[in-house]
């Protein structure tokens, strides 16, 4: 007996779309509680503002508008769309998912819903999930979002993490095409490092000594050993991106585009020395303005660049996510075209 | 394989000049990475993994945060490479 299977085909980013939090936060709003100043702060991560969402902001509002953006752009509704895939980190529900929460608000509630949780790669992991889901014929176009809502769980005292992380969400559709716009993902996870950014106490805690509460217990805020991440992040990843290069075939000579989660300037500035990438290649720093969003830094990124080098709409990208965990992801992708 | 400890310091200037853009003549054995050379805790990583490579040690974070002076890193590269 054979059993019958979906044609394969090849896959692309049709479309991209974002929405960054209406607030805009200065690092003067930041420095007066971690004793800090506006440039100590640019100095080591190159921010010089973020945004952070107010209340009637949600991962759910902001990945709503992120994904009607994107469907809007490749010409596309919600009844196109039979795979919806959401990396978060800052959803406070277990369940239902947040997935689930976004494709009933989008409009299609019968459409296959799920998150991940891959921290900074999961916009990456994303990528490559809806690629393969796309190329094996499960799936004809997936919506794939990152999205936080770091501020809820950011301590405003913390002088190690206060200034990095903030708030957004972007999405990319990826559907079907003649021609393969997406290579290969290369992932893995360096999890004997997991101590390096963690989210502590668990919520059991709270229920487990109900008499220490927030107020002793604290919140489970992010926290992160900033040198064992940076020492990683520069000399493991780019490593992971020039095997994500190889294995489509490319090389540094090849790329136009570098969008690499938006962590540190430091570290992005390292990396494309350790990497060789050429002075031609133009290098995403969406993190100057808008800090570090996670899941969301890399679309929100994508964005951008394209909207300030229109002239880059398909041209080849470098994406490389990576965060706690440790886990990462990365691959070339072709830009989507020019909605 | 020994090291001289000279030929250590030696390097070090030369990766602590290319990597925080400190003139090598003024990084000496007893001056502090952060305080007198303004090597920032980022630049070190970038100081301690080009010593590993070029001088073939292992450096681990936990160590790092011990090697406050340029006779610090020495001595631990020296030592490492025993």
């Amino acid at each position: 007996m054979i059993i019958k299977t979906s044609p394969t085909t090849n896959s692309a980013i049709l479309s991209i779309g974002s929405y960054r939090p209406k607030r805009l936060v200065p690092n003067s709003e930041i420095i007066d509680r971690i004793e800090s100043s506006d440039e100590w702060i640019q100095q080591r991560t190159g921010i010089e503002s973020r945004r952070f969402a107010g209340p009637d902001e949600t991962v759910i509002t902001m990945a709503k508008a992120a994904c009607e953006s994107a469907l809007k752009r490749a010409n596309l509704t919600m009844a196109d769309i039979d795979t919806l895939i959401l990396s978060t980190i800052s959803y406070p529900y277990q369940a239902p998912s947040a997935a689930t929460e976004l494709i009933n608000e989008l409009g299609n509630p019968k459409a296959a819903a799920f998150d991940i949780s891959a921290a900074c790669a999961g916009f990456c992991y994303g990528v490559g999930m809806a690629s393969d889901l796309v190329r094996g014929g499960t799936s004809k176009n997936v919506l794939v979002v990152g999205v936080e809502k770091l501020s809820d769980f950011t301590d405003p005292d913390d002088r190690a993490t206060a200034f990095i992380f903030a708030d957004g969400a972007g999405a990319v559709v990826i559907g079907q095409s003649k021609e393969a716009k997406i290579g290969p993902t290369i992932w893995g996870s360096d999890a004997d490092s997991r101590d390096a950014i963690t989210f502590n106490p668990a919520y059991t805690e709270f229920r487990n000594a109900p008499d220490k509460g927030v107020a002793q217990l604290g919140w489970p805020n992010i926290s992160q050993q900033g040198q064992t991440v940076f020492r990683w992040a520069v000399y493991s990843m780019s490593k992971v991106g020039l095997k994500a290069l190889e294995s489509a075939g490319l090389g540094v000579n090849d790329l136009d585009v570098f969008i690499p989660h938006q962590a540190n300037i430091r570290i992005i500035e390292t990396m494309v020395k350790e990497m060789n990438l050429p002075d031609s290649v133009l290098v995403a720093d969406d993190i100057r303005v808008n800090g570090n969003t996670s899941a969301a830094s890399i679309p929100l990124a994508m964005d951008v660049l394209l909207e300030k080098h229109p002239e880059m709409h398909g041209k080849l990208a470098l994406l490389i996510g990576y965060g706690a965990g440790l886990v990462y992801a990365g691959q070339v992708v072709q830009l989507p075209p020019v909605p | 394989m020994a090291l001289a400890p000279a030929d250590v310091l030696a390097g070090l200037k030369e990766i602590v000049e290319e990597v925080a853009g400190i003139a090598a003549a003024s990084i000496e054995l007893d001056k502090n990475f952060t305080e007198d050379l303004e090597v920032d805790s980022l630049s070190m990583v970038e100081v301690v993994v080009a010593a590993e490579e070029r001088f073939g040690v292992k450096i681990p974070d936990e160590a790092v945060t011990d090697l406050v002076t340029v006779g610090d890193a020495v001595n631990f590269i020296v030592n490492a490479a025993k």
